[in-house]
Order: structure tokens, then C-alpha cells, then sequence
């Protein structure tokens, strides 16, 4: 894999990114034609066009817009998170989800919904966060001091992570009704209907600190392929590493699924999917999983949109019902090799 | 040196002059692994301390060591399709700046490591369609480029044939680099390491020249087989004859 095929492979989904980001945009109920969603987009980034209508312009900047955008920092943040995790444990099946934060996502979620702390979405996220935050504390705090095993890294997670699963569905039949299971269950598919600037705005700022700095310890990455005594023996301090990366991706996972709700597969199979375009070498693979898995939930969120239009189906269900196919293409195209 | 409740090493106390073969030979279980990976820095021991060039080694941090020492263990497997040029490049990890990127430099030493263990122009190959021997190769090419004044090897003929084994070990013999090696071949130990080290169930039994240290009396203590060891000239030859029962006593 040359430098320079890599560097073009990142040029042509950067281009695919803006491409789909523009298309999902000017498409959408309200009527609203592209010439009139450029001058909205136009009109809040300061150029002088003559602005939409408040209800049209409504409908761009806050509805669609804010979607999109959490729609490629979301699948850009799980796809990377999905890569460092990988390389990490060593464990070609880790997601962001491994460190049992989506589980402890759902627990907070699931509680302000029931018990009804503060008002409406805000809560939920906010329930969200907290919980995914605990549950990775707890991870963290299990999994054990010094240098612990890729496996045992795994395990705790997956352990903390029933657990918490464990949690909400108890709270669930015990406490919940009708509306809060049906709105749990929308909420547990993941769905970007309900993003907000405020949102997104917390969402890049987490992502884009994590990102970089995964890239910066990306080199490191590598290193870690031969298991920790290779690495060490190359000068690489594991635990920090480990720890660089563990925080980042649990920081990003937790704030992503606060805000979107837990879509799966985006980052199990990116990062798969971005090695068979680019090879292993993190410092290329990281950006390039991250591109990629923003096209793929902008792209994934309007086929949502589109399918079935006027019903809305959650991203979440796209991402399974795309994930699974492409895996298999992915695993076919490594038993050729 | 423990784990749990088992003593692996005690009281082991070795050193290696600059430039230097030294061989570390004993039986499964004798503590060879352990020992070469506290001397690498990978495994801290228990009690007492390891210093390279003077320095101690906890003092110097994991980059620190790694500038100066390299460490090749057994089999370090991974399912990841690598390149090879990326896993030697590697080696030049500890020798880049935090934020630095590869260098021309760094490709030329990557280059002239594989030429070194005959794998030039593998560059390109990926690790998957690599043998068990090549593999091998290519982490201690890894090695090498991490440019070391020490390099330790755990078993690193393992995977090898005989002609691979050989041009290893002349090629060990020629570096000015200070080698430790651990070898489960009596005679090549014997042939190639200027200084032994014998260990026998962590315990350090015998340590000096060749020449010195192998007699058949020790190598049937330590390894349980006859053995005929002739000695001329500074040079050691020792064959193998058969386990102690079945061969004539002399």
C-alpha cells in the first residue's frame, strides 16, 4: 500500500463525504429545493444570500443540518473508536460497545425515562452519558492495575456490559409502561431524529479530541500487533498507550451514544472494511475508518429516510441490515487472499 | 524472581563484555526465558537490578532501553496481514522524534536489516504468506534496525533450517553488537558463543568461555544425556551421543 494510493484513497472519501452530506441535506419532507437549502446554509455561514423564509430555514439549520452533521461525527467517532479498540485488545471483533458503554447508556437512559428526572430529551441523554460513563468506570476499575491481558480487557467489558443490560431490562418490566418502553426501544435502534446544534456541537468537540489523540499514538498501534512484549521491547509504553486509548474511545463512545442511541456495526466492521482498502498501518487506517464511517452513516441515515418514506427507519436498523451483508463480503474477500 | 508461589530465578548474577556472544543454555524450565527478559527489560525482577552501558535500566524508560537494546522473544504472533518493510520499519520506532514521521534514513536501515537476515527484497510481502522461519527472520531484521548495542534473542533458531540457523549465527558472531542468546543446540552454543551461561532449574550452574564451562560430566548432570566434548585450541566441539542409560559410560 504506497503512501501516495493511501493519500488518494483519503482524498476520494472526503470528496464521497461532502458529496452524500450534500445530497442528505437537500433531500427531506418541506418542500424545500436545493437552491433554497444552499442559500440557508449560506445565510448562517455569513455569506450574502438572500435568507429563506423562517420556517424553511427552520427546517435546514435546525432540523437537517444538525442531522447530518451528527450523522458523519458519529459515524466518524465509532468507526475510529472501533479501530484503536481493535488494535488494542488485539481482538479483531472489539467495537466501541466492548468496554460496556452502550449498556450502561441504556441503564441512564432508561432511568431518567422511568423515574423522569428534569424534562424530555435533554434527560435522556443526559441519564445516557452518566450512565455510560459509570459503566466504563467500572470496566476500568475491574479490569485491574498494571498489564492486563488484551482478553481479560474484553471479558470485563462484556461482563459489565450484561450486567448493565441486566439493569435496564429489569427497570423495564418492573417500572416502565407502555410510552417509555416504546420510546427505550427507538432510543436502543439509534436514531438521529432527534439531533440538536447542542448536541452535535458536544459530539465534535469529544470525537475530534479523541481522534486526534488516537492519531498521534497511532504509531504505536502498530507496535501492539506483536503482543506488549514486542511493543515494549520497540520502546512503546503500553500502559500509556492503552490508557490514551481506553479513555478516548469510552469519552467519545459514551457522548455519541448520549446523543444517537446505540448504532451498531459502524464501528465492528469500518475499520475491517477501511484495512482491506488501505492496509494496517494506523497512521493511514485511522483516518481513513473514520472518512468511512461517516459516509457510511450519512449514507446509512438517508436510505433510513428514503426507504420507506414517509416513515422513518432508525439508523441503528440500516446500519444491521447494511452491516451484515458487507460483513460477509468482507469475510469472503479475506478467505480469497 | 517468583511467580505465584514458584521461584523461577535466584541468584543469578551475569555479565556480558561489549561485543560479546554470550549463550544461555539449559533445560526447559530452568529460567533462560525469564532471565533474557529481565535482562530486556520486559519482566521486572523481583530483587535486584539490571544495568546496560552503566546506566540502570528501570532509570532509562522503556524508549531509553529500547535505543540501546533490542529484544526478539519466541514466537510473537499476529493475525494482522503487515507488510514486511512495516514491521522492520518498526524497529526505528525509538529512534523518531514524538511526533516525527519515517525518514530516508530509517528506509535505508530498514533495507540494509533485511539484506542482512536474506530476506532483501521481502520487503514488499505480507506477513500471512510469510513461513514460520521467515517470520522469525523478519522480527529479528526488526531487531537489527532498531540499530542496538545489545540484542538479546529467546530461542530464536526455533522455526529455522539448519542453513538459516547457521548463517544466524555467523551473522550474530560478526556484528559488533553484544549478543544474548538463548539456544537449546549444545554444539552450536559451544561453536558460536564466546562466553555460557548454564542454568538449571534457576539457578545459574556454570558461566564462563566454552571451552571452560562444557565437560561431560556437566552436560549430564544439567541436560540428562552423554555427551563427548573435545576441546582444542580454544575451539569446543561437542556431540551428542544418547541418553545416559543407553550409551557406554567412558
Amino acid at each position: 500500500m504506497s503512501r501516495s494510493r493511501s493519500s488518494v484513497t483519503l482524498v476520494l472519501l472526503t470528496l464521497a463525504l461532502v458529496a452524500v452530506m450534500a445530497v442528505a441535506l437537500m433531500v427531506g419532507g418541506g418542500s424545500i429545493t436545493p437552491e433554497q437549502t444552499f442559500r440557508a446554509l449560506a445565510t448562517h455561514v455569513g455569506l450574502p444570500v438572500e435568507p429563506l423564509p423562517r420556517l424553511a430555514d427552520s427546517v435546514v439549520w435546525q432540523l437537517r443540518t444538525p442531522r447530518v452533521v451528527l450523522a458523519a461525527v458519529a459515524g466518524a467517532g465509532l468507526a475510529a473508536c472501533g479501530c484503536v479498540l481493535q488494535a488494542v485488545t488485539r481482538n479483531a471483533l472489539a467495537d466501541p460497545y466492548l468496554l460496556g458503554i452502550s449498556s450502561g447508556a441504556s441503564t441512564g437512559a432508561v432511568l431518567a425515562l422511568t423515574v423522569g428526572l428534569g424534562a424530555g430529551a435533554v434527560s435522556v441523554a443526559g441519564g445516557a452519558l452518566v450512565g455510560g460513563i459509570t459503566a466504563f468506570a467500572l470496566v476500568f476499575a475491574l479490569m485491574g492495575r498494571g498489564l492486563v491481558s488484551s482478553t481479560r480487557i474484553v471479558l470485563t467489558g462484556v461482563v459489565v456490559g450484561q450486567l448493565f443490560s441486566a439493569v435496564t431490562s429489569l427497570i423495564v418490566t418492573a417500572w416502565g409502561d407502555a410510552d417509555s418502553t416504546r420510546s427505550l426501544t427507538y432510543w436502543l435502534l439509534g436514531s438521529l431524529a432527534a439531533a440538536r446544534w447542542s448536541s452535535v456541537l458536544l459530539c465534535i468537540g469529544v470525537v475530534a479530541v479523541a481522534v486526534a489523540a488516537f492519531q498521534l499514538v497511532s504509531p504505536s498501534l502498530d507496535a501492539l500487533a506483536f503482543g506488549h512484549d514486542s511493543a515494549t521491547s520497540m520502546g512503546i509504553n503500553v500502559r500509556t498507550v492503552r490508557l490514551v486509548v481506553l479513555l478516548g474511545a469510552a469519552a467519545a463512545t459514551a457522548t455519541i451514544v448520549a446523543a444517537v442511541g446505540a448504532i451498531g456495526f459502524v464501528g465492528l466492521i469500518v475499520p475491517h472494511a477501511a484495512r482491506l482498502l488501505v492496509g494496517p498501518r494506523h497512521k493511514v487506517l485511522l483516518p481513513v475508518s473514520a472518512a468511512s464511517g461517516a459516509v457510511f452513516l450519512v449514507a446509512a441515515d438517508l436510505a433510513g429516510r428514503l426507504a420507506f418514506a414517509p416513515q422513518q427507519i432508525p439508523v441503528g436498523v440500516v446500519t444491521a441490515l447494511l452491516g451484515v451483508p458487507v460483513f460477509l463480503l468482507i469475510l469472503r474477500r479475506q478467505d480469497a487472499r | 524472581m517468583k511467580a505465584g508461589s514458584t521461584t523461577i530465578l535466584e541468584d543469578v548474577d551475569v555479565s556480558v563484555a561489549a561485543g560479546q556472544v554470550l549463550g544461555v543454555i539449559g533445560p526447559n524450565g530452568s529460567g533462560k526465558s525469564t532471565l533474557v527478559r529481565c535482562l530486556a527489560g520486559i519482566t521486572p525482577a523481583d530483587s535486584g537490578t539490571v544495568t546496560l552501558d552503566g546506566d540502570v535500566l528501570t532509570d532509562l524508560g522503556v524508549r531509553g532501553v529500547a535505543r540501546r537494546l533490542a529484544f526478539v522473544g519466541q514466537a510473537e504472533h499476529t493475525d494482522i496481514d503487515h507488510r514486511v518493510d512495516d514491521v522492520v520499519r518498526l524497529g526505528r520506532l525509538p529512534h523518531r522524534g514524538r511526533f516525527g514521521g519515517a525518514t530516508a534514513a530509517d528506509t535505508t536501515i530498514c533495507e540494509a536489516a533485511l539484506a542482512a537476515v536474506g530476506l532483501g527484497g521481502f520487503g514488499s510481502r505480507h506477513w500471512n504468506g510469510l513461513s514460520g522461519g521467515e517470520r522469525q527472520r523478519v522480527h529479528i531484521a526488526r531487531a537489527l534496525a532498531q540499530e542496538p548495542h545489545v540484542l538479546i534473542l529467546d530461542e530464536p533458531l526455533n522455526h529455522l533450517d539448519i542453513h538459516h540457523q547457521f548463517e544466524l549465527l555467523d551473522l550474530l558472531r560478526a556484528l559488533p553488537t553484544t549478543v544474548v542468546i538463548v539456544l537449546h543446540d549444545i554444539p552450536l552454543a559451544a561453536r558460536y558463543c564466546d562466553e555460557l551461561l548454564v542454568l538449571d532449574e534457576g539457578r545459574a550452574v556454570a558461566a564462563g568461555a566454552p571451552a571452560d564451562v562444557l565437560s561431560p560430566t556437566l552436560i549430564a548432570d544439567v541436560f540428562r544425556v552423554q555427551a563427548d566434548v573435545k576441546k582444542s585450541d580454544r575451539q569446543v566441539s561437542v556431540e551428542l551421543v544418547g541418553t545416559l542409560t543407553s550409551a557406554t559410560t567412558e
